[in-house]
């Protein structure tokens, strides 16, 4: 069947009919192109919904003090709520079975000079757990700890753009940088998945903060990271309980829809895994779409090929040609057009979408990309319809009485 | 019977060696409720060696018996016999296998291969005979020097005159040897003086040995076979040897 013959006139014939083997070949690239790239766009769209929480952890809760919008309990309403530490050690105390770390942030910009470099950079003060709510990457040195909290050092991890902008590549470790009028000592440098602004952030003790503005006890937002052994269900009622406990201690009313707000980061990563997996049927749909219609186009040139060449076939019966060798001679040509277009059209599609890269991120497409396994299984299905596309006229050609195809019309 | 190969001039068929052998064919056609019988009953023997006329006005089934001699077509009743072989309920594989070995056909609209050169057209039927693509070449241009090509070798279809085409047609029915060579109206697109040359080629390749049956509904490319079965609505109405006109007079 596969004889060196055998493909020296199956060339010869592709070669003898360009327009119909450049017609067929073209109707296959076109067709893989088209899947490999839209495919590739949805894979970018749902990448550029999954970014969206990769740098942060999917176990926290974070708590934002707020305006009250009821009177309670004697309390007037516009009532402003504020977080003290007080409220941390309250919630470590009464949830220590669901907690996992908790840590306040309170953040102010702040001028920070080193040498002759300055720049305004936002300082986070937190307490250690932060680093885990951030996966936060420390590359050089060390996070803020437990010592720098209570012993309230002016120590600073830095991000990686902070040391990058001050320090030109001299390493930052060990060295003093002034930070809105106060010198820290640098003790880390990091990395974060979360892009160029999570890079220029620099990380300072909680307690350190709170001394600098005249010796207070507030902070900001409390994020609370629960067990990730609770679940989705665990996590809710956590949330839940949470919230009502915080209202009875600052004294809000709970049907009050101010005062404290909770951002619960798995229920928002489940709403987003959702979207996330309709878009993966949205794409599924495209794919299949596409290479529907791809196996539409091949069938009707196939149909095509085959009625145009029902002359042909029959003096090749005439003078011998056996029903079978018909039908091997159209498949192993439609076969051979399917997969050498097919792998060009998957070629000139993954081209397209490295080319493409990261240029559409403002369109919501971040790194457009197709696993090789269903590109070339895109590209074999294809082949293979097109081969029953191929083989169904064939087979009717090949059947054809040679009087019939060789009447004059 | 080996002797009955290298005579074959002169005396009465039947006693040589019988080629095709067809008794009581019978063959109609279905054309809705109404049905068209074609051939009634045909009798019809031809020894190696003869150059036969078929004869007949259209509609007078000639062409259906060249079709069923062929395996292009089968008949409905009556028995088949091709060089002591029985025809007979033979599948689509068979028949073309038998086409290939025993039967070279002529058309009347040459039915070359149009993107294949005049080698190639040639080639074509030993491809199916799995021979080798240099024996292929070889014997293929020596079929097309038989018949006048050899130049032309190169050439396709469309940059060939009538009279070539079908000179390339008949190389490629011979090209594999076959018992008998079967043309339908083989002069029929071709003018007077190039259907005479192309005769004069066909009596050469008769006289060489090989079987010839010829459709033609011509008097003059009828004379110039040896003998003239005449068909008419279904029926052979007459067949009778015919002192063969020589095509070469008419050549010059």
């Amino acid at each position: 069947m596969w004889s060196r013959d055998r493909w020296q006139e199956m060339f010869y014939t592709l070669r003898k009919n360009k327009l119909r083997t450049t017609l067929s070949g073209f109707t296959v690239a076109l067709g893989i192109f088209i899947f490999v790239v839209l495919f590739g766009f949805g894979n970018g769209l749902k990448n550029s919904f999954e970014q969206f929480f990769v740098d942060d952890s999917t176990n926290s809760i974070w708590l934002y003090p707020g305006q009250t919008e009821k009177p309670y309990r004697g309390y007037k309403a516009k009532r402003r709520i504020i977080f003290k530490n007080d409220d941390l050690a309250d919630i470590k105390q009464n949830f220590s079975f669901f907690i996992d770390y908790i840590t306040p942030r309170i953040s102010r910009g702040a001028l920070v000079k080193y040498a002759k470099e300055s720049n305004n950079y936002t300082i986070r003060a937190v307490a250690p757990g932060h680093q885990f709510a951030e996966k936060t990457m420390v590359t050089d040195g060390r996070y803020i700890n437990e010592r720098d909290v209570k012993e309230k050092t002016k120590y600073a991890t830095i991000g990686r753009l902070v040391e990058k902008d001050l320090f030109g590549n001299k390493p930052a470790l060990g060295k003093n940088i002034n930070v809105g009028g106060i010198s820290f000592k640098v003790i880390g440098v990091f990395k974060d998945a979360g892009g160029d602004n999570e890079e220029r952030l620099i990380y300072i003790p909680y307690t350190t903060r709170q001394q600098i503005e005249k010796s207070n006890d507030r902070v900001d937002q409390i994020m609370v990271a629960f067990k990730p052994e609770l679940g989705y269900a665990g996590a809710m009622a956590f949330e839940k309980k949470l919230n009502t406990f915080m209202r009875k201690k600052h004294n809000i009313a709970p049907s009050d829809r101010g005062g404290i707000y909770v951002r619960n980061v798995a229920d928002e990563f489940r709403q987003t895994q959702n979207i996330g997996s309709v878009l993966q049927y949205v794409v599924l749909f495209i794919g299949i779409g596409t290479l529907l219609a791809g196996i539409i186009g091949i069938s009707n040139i196939m149909v095509f090929v085959v009625k145009e060449r029902t002359k042909e076939l029959g003096i090749r019966k005439a003078i011998g040609a056996t029903p079978k060798s018909i039908v091997g001679m159209i498949l192993q040509e439609s076969v051979f057009i399917t997969a050498i277009a097919g792998y060009a059209g998957l070629l000139a599609g993954v081209g397209t979408l490295a080319l493409i890269g990261d240029s559409l991120e403002d369109y919501f497409i971040t790194n457009p990309y197709i696993d090789t396994i269903e590109a070339i299984g895109a590209t074999v299905i294809l082949v293979i319809f097109g081969a029953i596309a191929g083989y169904i006229p064939a087979r009717r050609a090949a059947k054809i009485k040679p009087i019939i195809a060789l009447r004059d019309e | 019977m080996a002797l009955t190969r290298y005579t074959n001039q002169g005396i009465y068929a039947n006693a040589y060696f019988t080629m095709i052998e067809i008794k009581e064919l019978h063959k109609s056609y279905s054309m809705g409720k109404s049905t068209l019988h074609v051939l009634k009953g045909i009798n019809f023997n031809v020894a190696e060696g003869e150059m036969v006329a078929i004869m007949g006005s259209s509609g007078s089934g000639k062409s259906t018996l060249l079709n069923i001699l062929g395996m292009l077509d089968v008949a409905e009743e009556g028995t088949y016999n091709l060089d002591g072989k029985v025809i007979k309920d033979l599948d689509e594989t068979k028949a073309a296998i038998y086409r290939n070995k025993f039967l070279g056909f002529v058309f009347q609209s040459f039915n070359l291969i149009s993107y294949k050169t005049a080698l190639e057209n040639v080639m074509l039927p030993l491809y199916y005979q799995k021979i080798s693509r240099k024996e292929r070449q070889k014997s293929a241009q020596k079929y097309l020097e038989d018949v006048g090509l050899g130049p032309w070798a190169s050439h396709h279809p469309n940059e060939l005159s009538g009279g070539q085409k079908q000179r390339v047609a008949i190389a490629r029915a011979l090209v594999s040897e076959p018992k008998v060579l079967l043309a339908d109206e083989p002069t029929g697109a071709l003018d007077t003086k190039t259907s005479y040359e192309l005769m004069d080629l066909l009596q050469k390749i008769n006289d060489a040995g090989k079987t010839l049956l010829i459709v033609t509904h011509e008097l003059d490319i009828a004379n110039m076979c040896k003998r003239i079965v005449h068909l008419r609505d279904g029926v052979i109405v007459e067949d009778k040897k015919v002192n063969q006109v020589k095509a070469s007079q008419y050549v010059e």
